[in-house]
């Protein structure tokens, strides 16, 4: 049986989906811009999309959700745009977001911290939230821009976007949400929460790859990153990727109808999951429950590396992730496990479980079953779950994880 | 970067047959116990390196004849990724039937080339080079316990990088040697800081006592140093060339001709000069002065005077310079 619980990374495009995206590749191929029939036949379609997409987030006719490639191009748009528009060509410089945002959010604050902005990366709580009032006391006269995720990738752990928002309101600031991990999982309604952007991506909710949104509040100023002709109101050029808006919209409207009907299916395997889970000993898991996103599992397994963990699902054919440092290109532990892991052991240890609305019963079943039998094997290798004590010399390496800001 | 750069590796596929088979079945997995020792009249030496937080951890047993000092048997435990306990159990496999002395010199590039599938293909891609490491410090450690002394007794050189294995002499001289002036070029001669990186500057995977970018630093500065001091003694001994001087050193020769031919024929008049700058301006070399006292009103200050500093100048110390009045 093959199981895929990474649907935080990325997840699989819904049949139904597929099917709306169809005719838009070989049928309506037209180019939406042009004058004739071959493009201008795709309109309906594509407002439809559109409707699905302003439906899924309770966003008011008054407000801009520009397609965008992915969430990443979302987020460098915000947070670039931010800095043109009030650090180049205003009067401010500093940009307040927190230690476990996505890359794309911490790379081009690096970036913008190059070319002269202030940036402070908030911390977060031993839950992995970043607390509402620590936002508020970062808040200067200079700063430009909030920037906090809804939901943790890792985690799932979900920050209160809803004071943050009134926080932001209340003091001028401008505020974004990279929305990944809460739109299409959570209900997101953006007349009861205020920000003024917020990315998403259609990957994450059963969408395709390579194509995300931009929610902008009321026409808000935002100096475009792609020049080029009158797209998307010329908020951002290109040639409009049919197919995949069409997919997108699709995506979204399955995602959110019956959204806590959804969730509540999705939570009561997680849970399932997780309590099994936790039945193994010296093993802990990341969060409350009740402030997490349904789908996802942050579980440290005392004596199992990370690596060693994956590589054992991986041959019994489950999909998982790990912040271990093992795992990843540059060997740097993962930041958000670090900024949340007590002796840096989770950012060895942690194994991340998400799953979907495809995630079965029986599924969940041989998760468990494998899990432990993988937990057993790699706890009869190792040293640190090893039972007898050295007979002499057995002092421990003193090590450093170096955690950058 | 270039095509094959394009779309990333995975890891696991980088790992040799011989690492993925280890990975699944370790055959030195296990412990061995002092009694079982005891009984068969053996010494049991257990001996431990690294940590959990670290993210790497092994443990190894060595049951030891004392009166051969061979290693009997061997067994590791280890908390780590796939390359490590791979690595771990062909450390324990090399060690048994060795004696400790000869254990000792088991390396990292052993175990590593002992996990290759083929001599010329690498068993673990670079950024797992380091996992292979613990094994050669977990063997000193059971040796130094065994032999009562301290492990780094059988390390002769400062290892700098520890994946490489390259030594903190050898860096400075290759450095020296080849005048190398990026942390690249140290990579491409000797290969250290091309694995996991840890060497290059803090901030890596491990912390290190010794990072290549200061070690390119002070060797840089030894050699700049060591270059004035030639350059001086040169001057000294009347052969140094002017254009290969330091500036300080530059001042310092034209005070000196200043001093020895010119300074007293304008002090007499009542005035002086000083040396405000000297500059580089392709093909000259440009020394700006100041005239104090009389000579700065004197009419022949920027022609008869100036014409006996700059040809003094030229003939004691460079063609090339011209001699600029502020």
């Amino acid at each position: 049986m093959q199981v895929y619980l990474d649907n935080n990374a990325t997840t699989m495009c819904d049949p139904k989906v597929v099917e709306a995206m169809l005719p838009f590749f070989s049928e309506q191929y037209g180019n939406p811009n042009s004058l004739h029939k071959f493009g201008s036949s795709t309109h309906p379609a594509l407002m439809n999309a559109i409707n699905q997409t302003y439906k899924a987030i309770n966003a008011s006719d008054n407000d801009d959700i520009v397609f965008t490639s992915c969430a990443t191009e979302s987020n460098n748009w915000v947070l670039q745009s931010v800095w043109i528009d009030h650090v180049l060509n205003g009067d401010k410089n500093h940009i307040v977001t927190t230690e476990v945002e996505h890359p794309s959010i911490l790379s081009t604050c690096k970036f913008l911290e190059e070319q002269g902005v202030k940036v402070t990366y908030l911390p977060v709580n031993e839950e992995g939230v970043v607390e509402a009032h620590t936002v508020k006391s970062f808040i200067t006269d200079k700063t430009a821009l909030v920037s906090v995720m809804w939901a943790s990738n890792e985690t799932g752990m979900i920050n209160p976007i809803k004071e943050i928002g009134e926080i932001c309101k209340e003091k001028g600031v401008l505020f974004h949400t990279d929305g990944v991990q809460a739109v299409g999982k959570i209900p997101v309604d953006l007349q009861d929460v205020h920000v003024d952007f917020l990315s998403f991506s259609a990957h994450k909710f059963h969408g395709p790859k390579g194509i995300g949104g931009l929610y902008i509040k009321d026409s808000q100023e935002l100096s475009p990153l792609m020049h080029g002709g009158e797209q998307m109101g010329g908020r951002r050029s290109g040639t409009l990727n049919v197919p995949y808006i069409i997919g997108m919209g699709k995506a979204l409207e399955l995602a959110t109808e019956n959204i806590e009907e959804t969730m509540a299916k999705i939570r009561a395997k997680r849970d399932r999951l997780e309590d099994a889970l936790l039945e193994l000993s010296d093993t802990f898991t990341v969060g409350n429950r009740d402030n997490r996103t349904p789908n996802t599992i942050l579980i440290s397994i005392k004596g199992v590396e990370g690596e060693g963990m994956l590589w054992d699902l991986n041959n019994g054919e489950i999909g998982a992730s790990t912040g271990s440092a093992c795992a990843s290109e540059d060997l740097e532990a993962n930041t958000v496990m670090l900024a949340i892991g007590a002796d840096n052991e989770l950012a060895h240890t942690g194994i991340r479980l998400s799953l979907s609305r495809f995630t079965t019963d029986a599924e969940v079943d041989y998760v468990i079953s494998h899990f432990k039998n993988a937990v057993a094997r790699l706890r009869g290798i190792s040293s640190s779950f090893a039972k007898q004590a050295p007979t002499k010399g057995g002092e421990v390496q003193e090590c450093e994880l170096h955690h950058h800001h | 970067m270039a095509k094959a750069d394009m779309l990333g590796e995975s890891l696991w596929d980088a790992y040799s047959n011989k690492v993925t088979t280890l990975m699944n079945n370790p055959q030195h997995q296990g412990e061995i116990f002092e009694a079982d020792a005891e009984s068969r009249g053996n010494k049991l030496i257990v001996a431990d390196f690294g940590a959990e937080s670290c993210g790497d951890a092994v443990r190894l047993y060595w049951e030891i004849d004392p009166a051969t000092d061979k290693i009997i048997d061997s067994k590791f435990k280890s908390f780590g990724c796939g390359t490590a306990i791979a690595s771990s159990d062909v450390m324990t496999e090399l060690c048994i039937g060795k004696t400790v002395q000869e254990a000792v010199k088991i390396t990292n590039i052993d175990v590593e080339m002992a996990l290759r599938d083929d001599p010329e293909t690498p068993a673990v891609p670079p950024q797992k080079m380091h996992c292979s490491v613990m094994a050669y410090d977990v063997i000193k450690k059971a040796a130094g316990l065994y032999l009562g002394v301290d492990a780094e007794s059988f390390e002769e050189e400062i290892i700098v990088c520890e994946c490489a294995r390259v030594s903190l002499n050898t860096l400075k001289e290759v450095i020296k040697l080849n005048d190398l002036k990026t942390v690249e070029e140290i990579t491409d001669y000797t290969k250290a800081g091309g694995f996991c990186k840890s060497c290059i500057k803090p901030g890596g995977h491990e912390a290190m006592d010794y990072y290549l970018v200061d070690i390119l630093a002070d060797t840089r500065k030894e050699m700049d140093e060591e270059k004035m001091k030639a350059a001086a003694d040169a001057q000294a001994m009347g052969g140094g060339k002017f254009e290969e001087m330091t500036l300080v050193q530059q001042i310092k020769a034209v005070d000196a001709i200043i001093d020895e031919n010119v300074r007293q024929f304008l002090i007499m008049d009542g005035g002086d000069m000083e040396i405000i700058d000297i500059k580089k301006a392709d093909p000259y070399i440009d020394i700006y002065i100041r005239y104090l006292g009389a000579c700065s009103g004197c009419a022949s200050s920027a022609t008869g005077t100036l014409y006996a500093i700059e040809s003094t100048l030229k003939e004691k110390l460079s063609d090339k310079i011209r001699v600029l009045p502020i």
